[in-house]
């Protein structure tokens, strides 16, 4: 388990790098996907079954398709998508030396924290996903039901408040009306589009 | 080994979650690109989980999941909301450095 922790450990921090680093963003969004499935592992790891099942779901599976489709929308032709001035070499000496700080005072408050004593009160040994065993995903569910409801109401609250601003923001303004004028301005954008496809 | 131990000493997840948070706070310094700036963010969201799902299982206590269910419904909801921005700022302009889009600066 210590093995499997620390080469998780490496895989995550250097997924986590290449996120950050790749120029792309698919490549980016490539290291995240393998980033949140060794996560998930190191869930499985932490016997959190459900929250590494909904870590795979809603991030690998939602957020992530939605980042890939926004590349998608924001590089197909119409918009030409560049990946802008990279101000790393600028900025990268201050920002590094920020970070060292700030993960020197982690370091120093991780080593000044006595060490905790995990309280062993009485789980029943069993086979996973059985009421009763820690991480299960019984138990998971009876706390979010019961002690937990309102905040669970809450986030039902704010997912609709986020799907209304999405569609505020995003959504199209004027509804699509097919016009004589609209067609012409499409045509010149493909005509446009042609254009450049052939002087590349 | 007892089962009900941690498989390694909680200071090391502590050190391991604060490592991949500031790799998402570095993404977000460094790079200008509003994707991975949001992805950056996601990085900083599943550092501050995975410190959330260590500390339940050192003191056995499931709240821990409960928020870290609760603050993946929250990063659901923040990486659509950025998205639809960004779609909306890349739909105005065909750029993608955020330095230039200053517009709510005072």
């Amino acid at each position: 388990m210590t093995v499997a922790f620390w080469i998780l450990a490496m895989l995550l921090i250097a997924s986590a790098i290449f996120v950050i680093t790749a120029q792309k963003p698919v490549h980016s969004v490539a290291g995240l996907l393998a980033h949140f499935l060794f996560l998930a592992i190191t869930y499985f790891m932490l016997s959190a079954e459900f929250l590494a099942v909904i870590q795979l779901i809603v991030y690998s599976g939602a957020i992530l398709m939605l980042f890939v489709f926004v590349i998608a929308l924001l590089s197909s032709g119409v918009m030409p998508f560049s990946a802008g001035p990279d101000r790393l070499p600028k900025i990268a000496a201050p920002a590094i030396v920020v970070i060292a700080v700030l993960l020197g005072f982690v370091a120093y408050a991780v080593s000044r924290e006595p060490a905790v004593t995990p309280t062993l009160r009485g789980i029943a040994s069993g086979p996973v996903g059985t009421a009763g065993v820690f991480g299960s995903v019984a138990d998971f569910g009876h706390a979010l039901f019961t002690l937990n409801l309102l905040p669970f109401e809450i986030t039902a609250f704010i997912l609709m408040v986020a799907v209304v601003g999405v569609i505020l923001l995003a959504g199209d303004q004027v509804p699509y009306v097919p016009t004589r004028r609209r067609a012409r301005l499409v045509e010149r954008d493909m005509r446009e589009a042609i254009v450049r496809a052939g002087e590349e | 080994m007892h089962e009900n131990l941690l498989p390694v000493a909680l200071g090391n997840y502590v050190a391991l979650s604060s490592v991949i948070f500031f790799i998402g706070v570095a993404g977000v310094v460094l790079r200008r690109n509003p994707l991975i700036m949001l992805m950056s963010i996601e990085l900083m969201w599943n550092a501050a989980n995975l410190l959330f799902l260590a500390f339940a299982r050192a003191w056995l206590n499931n709240a821990g999941h409960i928020f870290a269910f609760l603050v993946i419904t929250v990063a659901a909801a923040e990486a659509a909301i950025g998205l639809a921005i960004v779609v909306l700022v890349f739909r105005s302009r065909a750029n993608v450095d955020v330095d230039e889009i200053a517009l709510m600066k005072g």
